[in-house]
């Protein structure tokens, strides 16, 4: 049982998506994590365990691994992907409240910038870690954030923007969050922005990788 | 006019032009408006841009048309108007630059993931191609393919570019530095595994733009020098990383600073310097009276 758990860890910290995944060439022909999750749970392999011992475990592996670039944007994709296959047999039990989310995070690259790498490689570590993650996509008024934020209490808000001149919005969107959502957190990341931004403009957590991202969420939970 | 690998034959180090996105923000591009619009809307403005960095003493200079491939385009609903916009986008340029200079076409990457499945090769090669020619066709004497970070989109762009214009093809990727002070691009590419897929893909000149700054262009393109003594090396560097003030953000590196960093840039084998972000026609002048020192 412990082994199964191991392997799926194992595909989704190397990105085997299924049987017929190409990548990575080690792997080839080998039970990826759609097969190994479908038979873990047909196992009797309780969900949770799944989630916390295998998913999980897997993505903050991949996480690490690329805060310290040992792996780049590619990896962390295919792992997500991988992740993702994973997901996908959970989904069950997500809906019949068998197993429970973290908490909600709200992301979105802020109003002005289109780009959306950054942004997604985030959302799919906090998912992958347990969270439910509502991603509002790029270019993203204030306004919705907001909407989002009030139909979801509690939940934390991440920010994204690639662009030095779209650094204003998101300095805009956390001042317009934090006075019409009292106590919202919020999280902000992107190439041109550092701690120092984040400091100036009142947002609570800057991380230069996704890792430290879902670090900071989970220490809310803890 | 002799073309520019011809011209670095002789030993010559050739001046590039400095940034474009930022310039035109500073003239007034709002954030979420479509820069290479522009070269339909207002020409003159653009125009402007291209003959300052004449002015600075470029040898060449690149076009209004990084986010021109459909795909970009497309996120303003203007993907219909490839044509249009890029051939515009290298009038201008030649206009600026005369039959003397060069105008670059500037080709940047499309944002879609290959290896997610988010664009098919064909459809990279189809949307590269259809930018070049429009850029070739509008007066581009070369295209320079840049800010690449997947190797395998550049080497499509490279092809596109090479299989269906005559112009010179240059291309550069971005690296940064790594916790370990070795330089990757985003998608995990060294400096040494883009030389030779780019050269065989078709390109005359290669090199890096973007980035940290030119200090880590010195390491960058001793990597390149590594692995090719001969290829043509071209370093667009921007000016520094960018500081946030007041509601503004600012490229730290002045003309002096980043001109002080030349001559060991050029010792470590560029051939052809110019700048990116943050960069002015200051930096460009500052550089190139450096060069002529040389």
């Amino acid at each position: 049982m412990e082994q199964l758990l191991e392997q799926i860890a194992y595909c989704v910290e190397f990105g085997k998506i299924n049987k017929l995944a190409p990548y990575p060439p080690d792997m080839k022909g080998q039970d990826g994590a759609d097969e190994l999750t479908k038979q873990a749970l047909d196992k009797g392999i309780p969900a949770d365990d799944v989630l916390q011992k295998a998913l999980i475990v897997g993505m903050e592996k991949v996480g690490v691994k690329f805060r310290e670039n040992k792996v780049f944007v590619p990896q962390v994709l295919m792992s997500a992907k991988a992740m993702h296959t994973a997901m996908d047999h959970l989904k069950p039990f997500f809906q019949s409240g068998t197993i429970k989310r973290k908490g909600t995070f709200v992301i979105g690259t802020v109003s002005g910038d289109l780009h959306d790498i950054g942004k997604n490689l985030v959302s799919m570590m906090i998912e992958g870690n347990g969270w439910q993650v509502i991603d509002l996509g790029t270019d993203v008024k204030p306004e919705k954030f907001i909407e989002i934020a009030k139909a979801n209490p509690g939940c934390t808000i991440g920010l994204s923007a690639l662009l030095t001149t779209t650094m204003g919005n998101m300095e805009k969107t956390v001042k317009e969050l934090k006075e019409q959502v009292p106590g919202i957190r919020i999280l902000i990341g992107g190439a041109p922005v550092n701690d120092h931004f984040r400091e100036k403009i009142g947002a609570d957590f800057y991380s230069p990788d996704p890792q430290g991202a879902v670090e900071f969420l989970n220490k809310q939970v803890a | 006019m002799k073309k520019i690998t011809e011209q670095l034959r002789s030993g010559k180090i050739m001046i590039s032009d400095g940034a474009w996105g930022t310039f035109l923000q500073q003239m007034g591009l709002a954030p979420g408006e479509c820069p290479e619009l522009w070269n339909i809307e207002k020409p003159d403005a653009v125009l402007k841009i291209a003959t300052s960095y004449i002015e600075a003493g470029s040898d060449m200079i690149e076009t209004n048309s990084f986010g021109g491939s459909r795909f970009k385009l497309a996120n303003y609903g203007l993907q219909d108007r490839v044509m249009e916009i890029n051939k515009a986008a290298a009038e201008i340029s030649r206009k600026a630059a005369g039959n003397s200079k060069h105008v670059l076409g500037s080709i940047g990457p499309t944002g879609k993931i290959l290896m997610m499945g988010e664009v098919t090769e064909d459809e990279l090669y189809e949307a590269f191609k259809e930018q070049a020619v429009a850029l070739f066709m509008g007066g581009s004497d070369a295209i320079v393919i840049e800010t690449m970070s997947d190797i395998d989109e550049a080497v499509i762009a490279v092809k596109a570019a090479r299989e269906n214009t005559d112009a010179e093809i240059i291309c550069t990727m971005t690296f940064e530095r790594t916790v370990d002070g070795n330089y990757r691009s985003m998608m995990g590419v060294s400096p040494t595994d883009m030389v030779s897929r780019i050269i065989d893909a078709g390109a005359d000149i290669i090199g890096a733009n973007c980035g940290n700054g030119i200090e880590g262009m010195i390491h960058i393109t001793g990597e390149i020098r590594k692995s090719n003594k001969n290829i043509p090396v071209l370093i667009h560097a921007n000016a520094g990383m960018p500081v946030y003030k007041d509601g503004q953000t600012i490229f730290p590196e002045t003309p002096d600073q980043m001109a002080s960093f030349v001559k060991e840039l050029v010792l470590s084998g560029a051939n052809i310097i110019g700048g990116c972000c943050g960069t002015t026609p200051a930096h460009i002048r500052e550089i190139s009276e450096i060069i002529k020192k040389l």
